[in-house]
This record gives structure tokens, C-alpha cells and sequence, in this order.
């Protein structure tokens, strides 16, 4: 693979992961993780949503009137979602059940207008297909290890197989009720950040106060 | 790029063509898979109801088959009179095809569940276990918060003690109301009386929590954080086991059982 290729696939998982770094995507981050498996299956849908959604926006990029665009993103972008729910019905019917509202929102995950936006409208369609399955790994790597936590020490489990036996079901492990809560999302996603940052500090942005807005020449920008 | 009205027009014209296209065989091609999983997941919900299959058990779709058949008998109720309907073929009846249907089904009363049509017949489940009848299954429905709620009742043979309760269809808040799907929550229902001893509707959800079934055998903890969904159960009880609903039916099996 050439040396661009690789940078545009690996980059997005570690430094400059959508969730970590660009902090996007979180809404279904915090809701579909109590278990692995629907992280899973979830993550599977994002990478299938942002590839496919950056290789047609890029496909027809150059043909796209630039006022209507961001509309025509959309109506592709869940076009794709709504595909992607009907086959998640037809083969892996439970867990999209329980995934519920979910996949209707990977629509409205900013990870795939982003990527559609600032990088597909731009590159041709074989890179913008890594670009997306990078950033859907991205995703779909944070969304794994949020998971990974949350049901080890929320009930015990990995993928449904019990690995630590409950109290409640005659083991030893008392299960801490929080990580089943979406507040646990929060702080493990807040804790992958600060770990991804203090290994790469670069990642940290500067000090930022508002006053900063005011003095003049500021070129800064809200995040 | 600048492009005139007409090109812009042609050419959201033809991204909407093109996406909808891919949509439609979408769903057109994955439909019977679709449908094959809806309903093995509503017989999985009766196997559970009844206590046929453990929370949490996985099966596949020719287990949930063969246990369907092996233990479950459909039967078609004449919701008027309560009587068996042998006339027509209980495999054959669609209880949301019948409700819309004005030659299956009559206009009910304003009613809290905001249940519009009541079919002419209903579909019910006969449990047997080893020959003995065990339990009988009977659908309701009714609006929460969002959305319509499909779910399905178990009854003892005494026709007063609740077996059990589940939700099969429902659009609730995720985490509120959708917690009608919580293992946890229905199994509270078991062993509670859906009637007092003179046969009236006396269940309902609490709004809190409620007490062990036989201190406090009428009332269901309420779901937190889902006030109106939990009111939205207890109106649908009413509705379907009283008169309207399968009240005459419940009513000829209890005099049955007592006699």
C-alpha cells in the first residue's frame, strides 16, 4: 500500500481519531456501548455508512453544484443508512432491535458529513474509501474499548460470555451498576482522550479563553 | 462551481431518483428475511411469556418451531361472545390486518388507550404442559407515550394470576419507556393478580415502587423517568381484559374452571 493510502487509513485511529480528537460521534457513543457485541455491530454500520457515503460523494464531486451539496451529501448519506438498517433487520434482527433508534442516526453521526465534507468533495474515490473506513475503524476502535469496560465491569461479560461470575448468580464479582449507565461513556471516553493525549501531547490544543476572541488580529475559532 | 437552475434542478432530480432506486431494492429484496424475523421474534415472545424459554436463551429459528408447535395451540376467539371461532384458520389470521378491515372489525369506545378498532376475532395462545393446560396468551396493545405498544399477557388457568408479560413492538423512549423490554421489569409481573376475587380489572402500574405479589398483589412497580408509558400499560390492561376485550372469553373459562 502506498505511503499515502496508509496515512489516510491509520491516521484517523490514533492521531486524529473522530472521537477522540476531532470529539464527534459521541451521542451513539454513549448509548449503544453497555454491550460489545451491539458496539459491535454498530461500528460494522459506521464503517459500511462513511466508506460507501465517501466513495459515491466523491464519485460524483466534481459534478455536485457547490450550493447544493451539502443537501446532496445528506440524501446520500441516509439513502445508505436506510439500506444499512434494512440488512441489519434481515440478518442480525436482535441487535438491532436493540440497538432501536440508533442506526436511523448515523445520519446525523457528524463523523460521516464530516469526513464527506472535508474530505471526500476534495479526493478522488479509491482514498476517499479509505478515508472512510479509517475514520468508521477510528469510531469503531473507541466504541470497542468504551464497550469492552462497560461490560467486563458493568455485568461481568465480554460478547455475552461470562468471564466474571455475579454475586447475584452465585459468583464473587458484585458488578458496578454505573458502567451500564451512559454517564460511564463520558468518563472512559474522557479517560481515552487523556491517555491518547499525554502519549501524543501534540494533540493537546492551546490554552483557550474566551477573552482571547476579543483581542485583536484573533483568528481562533470555537470548537 | 456555478451551474444555471436547470442543471440543478436535473441534477437533485436525479440523485433522489438514483438513491431511491437503491432503496427500494433494498427493501423489496431483504422483505421476506425481514418478515421471517418478525415473526420468529413474536413466537420467541410467546415461548417466553409462557415460560417456555429461559431469559436470555438463545435459539435458533428451527428450535423456536419445533417448541412452538410442540406445546402451543392457536385459537380464534369471537371477542363478543367469548366462544371458539373453528370456522376460520387461526395460522392463517392477522390481528392488525382484521383491526384496520371494516368487515373484521367494529369502531370501539373512546377509550385511554386510544385503541381505535376492535377486531370481530382474536388471536390466543393455548399453553399445554404435559397434557395439562398451563397458561393462555392473549395480545394487547395500546398507546404509550410515542407509540402503539404489541405485547402479549399470560394468564394461569385460575385466569387471575399474571404468568407473565412481554413487549414485542414498541417505539418508546430508548431507556425509559422502552424498559417494558427489560427482563428485570417483567419478571415483577409474575405471580401478580390481573383480577380481584369478583372477577373486576384490578391491575395496574404503580407510579413507584410496589410490593412483593403477595402483599401487594395488584399493583406492578412503575417504570422511572416513564410516567405515561406506564400509565399507557395499566390502560391497556383495562381495555383488553375487560369487556371490549377478551372479558367475555376470560369470563366463560373462569366459570369453566370453577364449575
Amino acid at each position: 500500500m502506498a505511503s499515502k493510502q496508509r496515512e489516510v487509513l491509520l491516521d484517523p485511529l490514533i492521531n486524529n481519531n473522530p472521537i477522540a480528537l476531532q470529539v464527534l460521534g459521541l451521542c451513539s457513543a454513549l448509548a449503544v456501548t453497555t454491550k460489545m457485541s451491539t458496539a459491535f455491530v454498530m461500528s460494522v454500520a459506521v464503517v459500511a455508512v462513511t466508506a460507501l457515503s465517501n466513495t459515491a460523494i466523491s464519485l460524483i464531486r466534481n459534478l455536485v453544484p457547490s450550493n447544493i451539496r451539502i443537501i446532496v451529501q445528506l440524501t446520500i448519506i441516509a439513502s445508505l443508512v436506510i439500506i444499512t438498517d434494512q440488512v441489519l433487520q434481515a440478518f442480525v434482527y436482535d441487535i438491532s432491535k436493540q440497538l432501536t433508534v440508533f442506526v436511523g442516526l448515523i445520519i446525523t453521526n457528524c463523523i460521516i458529513m464530516g469526513r464527506a465534507e472535508a474530505f471526500a468533495m476534495q479526493n478522488p474515490p479509491g482514498l476517499s474509501f479509505i478515508d472512510g473506513l479509517g475514520n468508521g475503524l477510528g469510531y469503531g476502535l473507541v466504541l470497542m474499548a468504551v464497550a469492552f469496560m462497560r461490560e467486563l465491569f458493568g455485568s461481568g461479560k465480554l460478547f455475552g460470555v461470562t468471564i466474571m461470575p455475579l454475586v447475584t448468580e452465585g459468583g464473587w464479582y458484585q458488578p458496578n451498576g454505573l458502567m451500564l449507565l451512559a454517564p460511564a461513556a463520558f468518563f472512559l471516553i474522557g479517560l481515552f482522550i487523556w491517555v491518547v493525549r499525554s502519549w501524543k501531547p501534540e494533540q493537546v490544543e492551546e490554552d483557550f479563553h474566551v477573552g482571547a476572541l476579543l483581542e485583536p488580529g484573533h483568528q481562533g475559532n470555537l470548537r | 462551481m456555478q451551474h444555471n437552475t436547470a442543471y440543478i434542478i436535473g441534477f437533485s432530480t436525479l440523485v433522489c431518483v438514483v438513491c431511491a432506486l437503491f432503496v427500494s431494492i433494498a427493501e423489496v429484496s431483504l422483505r421476506p428475511l425481514r418478515e421471517r424475523n418478525i415473526r420468529m421474534d413474536r413466537q420467541k415472545n410467546v415461548l417466553a411469556v409462557a415460560g417456555l424459554m429461559q431469559p436470555g436463551e438463545a435459539l435458533d429459528g428451527d428450535e423456536i418451531e419445533r417448541r412452538f408447535e410442540g406445546f402451543i395451540r392457536p385459537v380464534l376467539i369471537d371477542l363478543a361472545s367469548g366462544e371458539e371461532n373453528t370456522t376460520m384458520d387461526p395460522t392463517q389470521f392477522d390481528q392488525r390486518a382484521a383491526s384496520r378491515d371494516p368487515s373484521r372489525s367494529s369502531k370501539a369506545p373512546p377509550n385511554p388507550s386510544k385503541v381505535l378498532r376492535v377486531p370481530y376475532q382474536a388471536l390466543i395462545y393455548e399453553v399445554a404442559k404435559d397434557g395439562e393446560l398451563d397458561s393462555i396468551i392473549i395480545p394487547i396493545q395500546g398507546y404509550g407515550l410515542w407509540s402503539v405498544l404489541y405485547g402479549y399477557l399470560a394468564l394461569a388457568p385460575d385466569i387471575r394470576t399474571i404468568r407473565g408479560i412481554t413487549y414485542y413492538d414498541q417505539k418508546e423512549t430508548a431507556g425509559l419507556g422502552g424498559e417494558v423490554e427489560n427482563p428485570n421489569w417483567k419478571a415483577k409481573w409474575v405471580g401478580r393478580k390481573a383480577f380481584d376475587e369478583r372477577g373486576r380489572v384490578k391491575i395496574t402500574v404503580a407510579k413507584g415502587p410496589a410490593g412483593p405479589p403477595e402483599t401487594d398483589p395488584y399493583r406492578v412497580d412503575g417504570l422511572s423517568g416513564a410516567t405515561i408509558t406506564s400509565r399507557g400499560v395499566t390502560n391497556m390492561l383495562q381495555f383488553w381484559l375487560g369487556k371490549q376485550g377478551f372479558g367475555p372469553y376470560l369470563t366463560r373459562l373462569r366459570s369453566e374452571a370453577g364449575a
